[in-house]
């Protein structure tokens, strides 16, 4: 598996996600520049991450703007071939703008920008970013931004609940998930969700800043681990097909 | 007294709606731009002719306070600025420069952007955060950290919380679309900063050794180019303004307050630093304070050459832009750069990627002369040299008088404060006061973690701690200043400030290492605001002598002073840069385990002097400054690092503002534990408890580690003594309950989040 991270003007989590997935994780990384119009070399169970930040300032509602960057028709389309798409912040943001993610993501409930660690919680283990999450544990994962009150209306939200497209919850240490646990306003608590086919990801909370012990959180690794796992499984089911 | 402020508007106005031809230079005309006569005198010496209007706009924004330093340059060459790590002298680059080993180096510098936050909080911010990164990556260094410093008037006045509002949103709009996270700060409120409130804000960077860029030009024929934002009419006199006190019409100066693009600015960043990669540059410097007019003057005068620039060529936002406006304009998000020629395209292809302007607009040429041409005209002819710091720019020392309530301050007696009966009440009292309480509901509007270096968002210290990837090290900053204690003694109280900040650093387990600093006074002009910036410049310089911190740089702001409130405090805020060369040197305040022992190390004194106890309390404003001596702070400071270094302590926080209880209170609420101490009959309880007496750290011991301890400290000849133990979740003092650490913990967390939320 290999992983791609586009970088769009004003992309600031982009080198964080890069050093982890390098550094951390020794995995290959291709870095791609929002102006390119397709992405060659990348098969479906390949990876590609929209990182967090202000895409073109954000002026406009986030996202809004750095969907019509070239790249994204590429990214789209390798969404509708399968490929998994993992946005985070502002990357969420984006996906949500470009269709890729049912709902939008609204100004923080008290109108303020807010950087903290919160906990979340898995709601199940049947996506490749939440396979190997422990469903009791309230995962320790800081998030930072003043658009991440997620909205969609109730039939879908309905319809999102049965098919399992929500993938986090924001909860108290104890893995509650309540009022006080909710940082922005968002709707049930959502932080993450994935679309209907589970190849597309979504979150405000970044992983990707708890990843190394030095840093005293490494609670984030996990996500990208049970991600490169899974992949790894369809890989090896593609060879057992070539194979046979 | 002769204030260099525009003797009134309409004239100003009138002038700035003339061209440069129709206005006849006089004395007055000067007068009205903020100049003396003796400068204007010594500008026509100068050109060998009286100026056009264009030349003398150009004079009085390079030679304002803001830009020349002229009525303080002197006394802050008299700080120590060497030290064998410094790789650049102090003032020659736009920020200081530390060898922080593994062939790396830090650039980091604070700056104010107090006059514009006063009058538009939101933008006066943001453009101070904006402008100090740019000082950075000017330099070539990737900004990795944010600081700031902020001060205001009382927290519960309808003005305060708009203003704090205002630039808190400001900064963190900023910083965190740039993408730089905001590690640490302060926030201080009183009433002498109602009007003028202060904003400096610190960044500091990394660069290779070697990879640093300096702001010089040279070489005839090399061309001059300008990138990144287009020029508009904000902030013109922007300096000049800055240079004046904040008077009932200030309001009337927002054309001078810039306007604030951090998408611009973060794709200038990404750009500039490509292209160090190409080796086309010359040298480069940021457009801040008189924009094209101090870029082009600074460079070439460092490089000891001139310039031809051809103003028609900038990139304008608005139409009909006069000369002198696109030269003064202090439009943010811009950069001048000197290339070799023969590499212009290669700048271009680099600008053209990230969507940016950048064009040519003029060349280096031989000699001294700086010549700005209009569509073939010229419109102003001057020798960079006579216009910067340190060349032409006039120096002068102001006359200096000790103020009458210096000696009025010293007559305090603690006996005539009667000593509280409820020691807890007024412990809750004091742990709500915004000076005292978490700035939790700032700095959570503030991203601190993302380009993944903060190690102090999981493990809490003094100062803040930022690793270097792809090492063991780590640097640690901090930006200090208790401007109470500095009007009570303004030598003492900056000594305690550089004092205070290297106690930060030790207590993070880092070595401290050198300073930049940001003066904010008032009027220097007013003898007796002169003679607390001489004292506290000899203040500072001691200190930093004693801790070998010489001082990289900063910047100093006069003229902080209302016409209402009079000179806000004198404040010297010092920020300090600290090595911890492994990671496993680090130290952290929180308490760690129940039963551990609790240790103050440095003497307890019968001293509430100048404490937030005192000031906010028992309401006695003046009082002399806290204990404080310097021999004692460096003893302390050496044994606590000693401690760390031998792996004896778990844990070590300084007593700072709110004295030794908020000291203690701080660690147990960051380690969700509580403590059981006794106070000494010798001294007054209060004194004890909440007394700011300087050198003291509280540090905490595992019982097996006890004894080794105190041989450490007895090695180190420092007063000491046990206080008691840290407790699983109760706070005891002298055997009486004082309640669980969580209701402390809502009290100190909350207070500043509640009054603001109403």
């Amino acid at each position: 598996m290999k992983f791609g991270v586009v970088i769009f003007p004003g992309s600031n989590c982009d080198h964080d996600v890069i050093h982890v997935l390098e550094t951390v994780l020794q995995q290959e990384v291709k870095i791609l520049w929002h102006k390119d119009k397709e992405l060659k070399g990348f098969e479906p169970q390949d990876c590609i991450i929209l990182p967090g930040g202000f895409s073109y300032g954000d002026y406009l509602r986030s996202g809004a703007i750095a969907r019509f960057s070239p790249i994204m028709d590429a990214v789209i389309s390798f969404a509708n071939s399968g490929g998994f798409v993992l946005g985070i912040c502002n990357g969420f943001q984006i996906l949500c703008e470009a269709g890729l993610l049912p709902g939008v993501l609204m100004r923080n409930g008290n109108r303020n920008f807010v950087c903290k660690n919160v906990f979340i919680k898995p709601s199940h283990n049947d996506s490749a970013i939440t396979a190997d999450l422990d469903l009791n544990k309230a995962y320790k994962i800081p998030i930072a931004h003043a658009e991440g009150n997620y909205y969609v209306d109730a039939k879908q939200l309905s319809r999102m609940n049965e098919n399992g497209q929500i993938l986090f919850r924001y909860c108290d240490e104890n893995s509650n998930v309540n009022d006080v646990a909710n940082p922005n306003g968002t709707l049930e608590n959502i932080a993450g969700i994935t679309n209907a086919r589970k190849n597309v990801f979504g979150m405000m909370p970044h992983p990707e800043r708890a990843t190394e012990s030095v840093l005293g959180n490494v609670d984030g690794i996990e996500f990208f681990r049970s991600l490169i796992s899974y992949a790894g499984k369809i890989e090896i089911d593609v060879m057992d097909d070539l194979l046979r | 007294m002769l204030l260099p402020t525009f003797a009134d508007e309409k004239s100003f106005n009138y002038l700035m709606s003339t061209t440069t031809t129709e206005v006849v230079v006089t004395f007055e005309t000067a007068k009205q731009l903020g100049l003396l006569e003796d400068e204007f005198e010594k500008i026509k010496k100068v050109l060998g002719r009286t100026p056009n209007f264009t030349e003398l706009s150009i004079y009085s924004v390079m030679w304002s306070e803001h830009c020349s330093y002229k009525n303080s340059i002197k006394l802050l060459k008299t700080l120590p600025r060497e030290g064998d790590k410094l790789l650049a002298k102090a003032g020659e680059e736009n920020a200081g420069l530390v060898d922080i080993g593994n062939g790396l180096a830090c650039a980091f510098k604070i700056e104010s952007h107090n006059h514009p936050s006063a009058i538009e909080p939101y933008q006066g911010a943001a453009t101070g955060v904006g402008g100090i990164h740019r000082d950075i990556f000017t330099m070539g260094a990737r900004p990795i950290a944010a600081l700031n410093s902020l001060r205001f008037g009382k927290l519960n006045e309808e003005k305060t919380k708009h203003l704090l509002r205002g630039v808190v949103k400001g900064i963190g709009d900023y910083g965190n679309a740039f993408g730089v996270p905001t590690v640490g700060g302060e926030v201080f409120f009183d009433e002498c900063y109602s009007t003028n409130p202060l904003v400096n804000a610190f960044s500091a960077g990394i660069v290779e050794v070697g990879k640093n860029v300096s702001a010089t030009s040279y070489g005839a024929g090399n061309p001059v180019f300008i990138v990144g934002s287009a020029t508009g009419k904000d902030g013109i006199h922007g300096a000049t303004f800055a240079s004046a006190d904040i008077t009932e019409d200030s309001a009337e100066k927002l054309p001078s307050v810039q306007v604030g693009d951090p998408f611009q600015e973060k794709l200038l960043l990404e750009a500039s630093l490509e292209i160090i990669e190409t080796g086309a540059l010359i040298g480069m410097q940021d457009m801040g304070a008189a924009g094209i007019i101090c870029s082009t003057s600074e460079m070439s005068a460092k490089g000891n050459s001139g310039m031809k620039i051809y103003l028609e060529k900038v990139p304008l936002r608005q139409q009909n832009m006069k000369a002198f406006e696109i030269l003064l304009s202090e439009s943010q998000e811009r950069m001048l750069l000197v290339v070799k020629k023969g590499m212009e395209d290669k700048i271009q292809e680099i600008f053209d990627k990230w969507d940016l302007n950048c064009v040519c607009i003029g060349e280096v040429t031989d000699g001294d002369r700086l010549q700005y041409y209009m569509y073939d005209e010229l419109v102003a002819d001057v020798p960079a040299e006579s216009l910067v710091l340190g060349g032409g720019a006039p120096i002068y020392t102001r006359e200096s008088r000790e103020p009458k309530y210096f000696s009025s301050a010293k007559q305090f007696n603690i006996n005539n404060i009667s000593e509280p009966n409820d020691i807890r009440a007024v412990a809750e009292q004091l742990v709500q006061l915004p000076n005292i309480a978490s700035k939790k509901w700032v700095y959570e509007q503030y991203d601190s973690m993302v380009g993944i270096n903060n190690s102090s968002t999981n493990a809490p210290s003094d100062a803040a701690v930022v690793r270097i990837k792809n090492s063991n090290a780590a640097l640690a900053f901090k930006v200090d200043c208790n401007a109470r204690y500095v009007y009570c003694d303004p030598y003492k109280g900056a000594a305690i400030a550089v004092a205070e900040a290297a106690r930060n650093i030790v207590c993070s387990g880092g070595e401290p290492s050198a300073i930049t600093n940001c003066l904010n006074f008032g009027n220097p002009y007013n003898p007796e605001v002169y003679w607390q910036f001489e004292n506290a410049i000899k203040g500072m310089g001691d200190a930093c002598l004693a801790f070998s911190t010489p001082v990289t740089g900063g910047n100093v702001s006069f003229y902080n002073q209302s016409s209402d409130d009079g000179p806000v405090f004198p404040t010297p805020t010092i920020g300090m840069l600290g090595l911890i060369d492994h990671m496993k040197y680090r130290m952290t305040l929180n308490f760690k385990n129940e039963g551990d022992y609790i240790y103050l190390i440095g003497e307890t004194q019968n001293d509430i002097n100048a404490s937030e106890y005192l000031a906010n309390i028992c309401g006695v404003k003046l009082s002399p400054a806290p204990h404080f001596n310097l021999d004692e702070e460096v003893g302390v400071q050496k044994a606590v690092k000693d401690l760390i270094r031998k792996k004896l302590i778990n844990s070590a926080h300084d007593c700072s503002d709110g004295g030794l209880f908020v000291a203690l209170l701080e660690s147990a609420i960051a380690g969700n534990n509580g403590f059981d101490i006794s106070t000494d009959d010798f001294f007054r309880k209060d004194a004890f408890l909440f007394g700011e007496a300087q050198g003291r750290i509280v540090v905490t011991v595992a019982e097996e580690l006890q004894d080794e301890l105190i041989k450490t400290l007895a090695e180190h000849e420092v007063d000491f003594s046990m206080l008691g133990e840290v407790t699983d979740n109760d706070l005891y003092i002298d055997g009486e309950k004082f309640g669980a650490v969580s209701y402390w913990k809502d009290l100190y967390e909350n207070a500043i989040g509640r009054e603001m939320e109403y």
